[in-house]
């Protein structure tokens, strides 16, 4: 057999993790990624990572935060690979510690934690308010290591764009496509990891990066991969609203004491600490994205009749928060000037996190063998609504589980020799972008693409009505078949940006449809998928992991039960702490 | 009042070897744009003021709020990133240039590679035993942890490399100034206690040249700097080390 190689698609948190837990077992990565990677989305994760370590002495434990993951999430989440994560969380930051990560201290040199949304704990480590770029640093710098000792050969501004699949049905290996050159290669690998991201872009404007279109996971779900809970869409309660994204202000803000208000009678009125007593301004982000809505759109309170309310920390220590959100301050000073150590800084809700993505297995694997995903473009951790702060621990311990889990099973399943199956999908690949290259209609990319996140945000974020629901599957085959009277305003055979794009485009659109299917038909509340019409959790009939298959009519949905088996799912309510509830 | 539309000078260039050429174009002036709102906003429809329909410009961008680095260029002659570049803030037209110290790819986008190149050579890593849970990291006191804390924020987007005197376009690979940046990595990297431990193997490659006495102190780089990181403290501080190291390599300790 000969040496087996792997492949890594994505360079942010669980792409390097992946990459360096392969690297360290001695074997070879490619690892491909569509921007250098250190400029990947995962630089923009802001307030912290959590892990249950009990530093500040108030009786926090693994256990406890997996209870809290669970019930955050609604019960849509498998209980025993949660349970690992939580698990695995102090040995995760203890290693990002030792890899050089500048973590808050307290007075004595330990770690600092603080609190986050769905907790009652001090039970997330921050690098000021700045966490995601700081882990990415130290995993791209431990990466670049195994680069110079010749274990990592990176391929940097290549996309995606389809699996190798062999006959049997077996992931071979990637097609991607120089971003320069405009020519697509076949790689072969005897295991390939998805660790794309989120699909943002769908949203048209959220929090996310440019990169994150979900292109590759919607490529993936056209081969054959199973996308799951594609329909939980996480809605950040407090980001900036711009003409090209949303700019995110992180939880963090509230976990350091920021207040959430809207002038009520000539006064502020504290809305979340009114109607949540036990969490306050730190309820989970769908509970305070509703919360939000509700004061804006049933009760008119928004700032000036504006759809904004307010985010305060003029209240609190300068000092302070120089030291541990400063990074977050400065962008809300950059893009807005005002001084929020001053002013009250006005936000909105901004779609933010897929909990959704592809379907895995507790190895990362998805039902395509030899395919793995871990990241945000897993399902795996959130159920239907993550908490805030473990994002950057479901990645990285992805990644732990993914890396091994791929050398394991090419030590089970062999590295097949080559035997033409790369060059030919390659060859496919490449006349597609021809194709593309010659379409000379009168629609343009961005625009359609611009179309996809108006009514995507309209009508599949916080609330969820089945009439809008169908009207938005209708204008996605529409904007589908649109797509194929795209003109292209660039025919250069160098560094196109449109021709990537365009293609990515159509894989937007077919992902939105799952997105947007999975929600008209879950006729129920949970977590982040709020449907007034069915305003209540049905577990007899909804406790089910949504599972989308393709077919060239459309997405057909199945769906198959939650391992509910450690933790007994019970109501979900944060106006009283959480032994409260359960009394209840 | 505001004024009715944005006007955008856009230098493009269709490859690395091409020669450049200039598009004007103009969109209708909305509150709250930054040059990259408006860059997309022209892709949409990529029209000239002249009425002249052309490729969409190409440009670098990722995150969107100056955190990944990549959408840094040369706006009205500042080397910046174009996100935070509110439209409101700018002298109209808007000009808008690729880096000057670093190949062209196409239009405003360049290849960056080289930043990357020189963190490599001068070992910015923790060289750590493995990733399985080894125990806690070493302490640290809240002091340290804010200058690392500082360092650790560059978003290496190349901007005190665009700006300093010893940095050319064609240096040659192995031998060119690896940059402030580079520099300030190096001490981030000297002042973690495992870090510390091999900071002597950081100290030689900078005493090479391409390393720290490649620098003329014009202090350019800290000015440039969009994430105010204590650059010319860095290279006084490498340059504290390696002076520090050269005597004693000379007395033989």
């Amino acid at each position: 057999m000969a040496e087996p190689r792997f492949i890594v698609v994505g360079g942010g948190l669980a792409g390097l993790m992946t990459t360096i837990k392969i690297a360290e077992a001695g074997h070879q990565v490619d690892l491909f990624s569509i921007v250098p990677v250190r400029r990947s989305h995962s630089v923009c994760a802001q307030g912290g990572i959590n892990a249950a370590v009990n530093w500040k002495g108030e009786g926090d434990s693994p256990w406890k935060h997996f209870d809290d993951t669970i019930y955050g999430g609604d019960f849509l989440a498998n209980q025993p690979p949660v349970k690992a994560m939580c698990e695995a969380g102090p040995g995760i930051i203890f290693l990002l510690d030792r890899m050089g990560v500048t973590f808050n201290r307290t007075a004595e040199g330990l770690l600092d934690f603080r609190r986050f949304g769905g907790t009652l704990f001090h039970r997330t480590a921050f690098a000021g308010a700045t966490t995601g770029q700081q882990l990415m640093y130290a995993l791209d710098e431990q990466v670049r290591r195994y680069e110079a000792a010749g274990l990592v050969t990176k391929y940097e501004r290549w996309d995606f764009c389809s699996l190798v699949l062999d006959e049997t049905g077996r992931c071979r290996g990637i097609t991607a496509l120089d971003l320069e050159r405009m020519e697509v290669r076949g790689f072969p690998a005897a295991a390939v990891m998805l660790a794309t991201g989120g699909p943002g872009i769908i949203f048209g404007k959220s929090t996310n990066s440019q990169v994150n279109t979900g292109s590759a996971a919607a490529a993936a779900y056209q081969q054959g991969a199973y996308y799951a809970n594609g329909e939980f869409i996480q809605v950040h309660p407090t980001a900036i609203p711009g003409n090209d994204k949303l700019r995110l202000i992180s939880e963090s803000i509230r976990g350091e004491g920021g207040r959430v208000w809207v002038p009520r009678d000539g006064k502020p009125w504290y809305f979340l600490e009114e109607w949540y007593p036990a969490y306050g301004n730190l309820v989970p982000r769908d509970i305070a994205t509703r919360a939000i809505f509700k004061v804006v759109y049933e009760l008119g309170l928004g700032i000036d009749g504006q759809p904004m309310v307010y985010l305060d920390v003029s209240h609190l220590d300068p000092v302070m928060l120089q030291k541990k959100v400063e990074g977050v301050l400065e962008i809300y000073e950059k893009f807005m000037g005002d001084d929020p150590k001053k002013v009250p800084m006005k936000i909105f809700p901004g779609m933010h996190y897929s909990m959704g993505g592809l379907w895995v297995d507790y190895d990362q694997m998805t039902n395509v063998p030899g395919l793995f995903a871990a990241g945000e473009v897993d399902y795996q951790y959130h159920g239907a609504n993550r908490l805030g702060a473990n994002s950057l621990l479901s990645c990285l311990y992805g990644g732990q589980i993914g890396g091994p889990a791929m050398v394991s099973f090419v030590k089970g399943h062999g590295a097949p020799e080559a035997d033409g199956v790369c060059e030919r999908e390659a060859k496919r690949q490449g006349e597609l972008y021809a194709r593309i290259m010659r379409m000379d209609g009168p629609e343009n990319a961005w625009a359609l693409a611009r179309e996809m996140g108006e009514w995507m945000t309209a009508n599949v974020t916080v609330v969820r009505d089945n009439k809008k629901l169908a009207d938005t599957d209708r204008k996605l085959v529409e904007l589908k078949d649109r797509w194929g009277r795209i003109g292209l305003s660039d025919r250069g055979r160098w560094a196109n940006q449109e021709v990537s794009f365009t293609k990515q485009l159509w894989n937007m659109l077919e992902l939105a449809r799952v997105i947007t299917l999975g929600a008209l038909r879950r006729d129920e509340s949970r977590g982040a998928h709020y449907k007034p019409a069915f305003p209540h959790r049905d577990d007899a009939s909804w406790l089910r992991t949504t599972k989308a298959r393709w077919t060239s009519d459309g997405p057909e949905f199945s769906y198959e039960p939650v391992d509910v088996s450690l933790i007994p799912p019970r109501p979900r309510k944060y106006d009283v702490a959480p032994e409260a509830a359960k009394k209840s | 009042m505001p004024p009715e539309y944005i006007e955008l000078r856009v230098k493009r260039q269709d490859g690395p070897e091409a020669a450049p050429y200039w598009h004007a174009f103009r969109v209708p002036w909305k509150p709250q744009h930054n040059v990259l709102s408006v860059l997309m906003e022209i892709r949409t429809n990529p029209v000239t003021t002249t009425g002249e329909r052309v490729p969409a410009p190409v440009w670098d961008a990722s995150c969107l709020e100056e955190v990944c680095g990549a959408c840094t260029m040369l706006v009205n002659g500042h080397v910046r990133q174009a996100c935070t570049a509110l439209v409101d803030q700018l002298e109209q037209p808007i000009v808008l240039e690729p880096m000057r110290k670093f190949p062209v790819v196409r239009d405003l986008f360049v290849d960056r590679t080289r930043i990357f190149e020189s963190f490599k050579k001068v070992h910015a890593w923790i060289p750590v035993d493995g990733t399985y849970d080894l125990g806690p990291g070493p302490r640290m006191s809240p002091e340290e942890q804010e200058l690392r804390y500082a360092l650790d924020r560059c978003i290496a987007c190349g901007c005190c490399m665009d700006v300093c005197p010893q940095f050319h376009l064609d240096d040659p690979p192995d031998s060119g100034f690896v940059g402030a940046a580079t520099i300030g990595q190096a001490l981030l990297m000297n002042l973690h206690p495992t870090g510390r431990m091999n900071a002597d193997e950081r100290l030689d490659l900078l005493m090479r040249p391409g390393g720290i006495q490649d620098c003329g102190n014009a202090q350019n780089c800290v000015e440039a700097c969009p994430k105010g990181i204590p650059l010319t403290h860095a290279i006084a501080e490498i340059g504290r080390q390696t002076t520090v190291k050269w005597v004693k390599d000379l007395l033989g300790r």
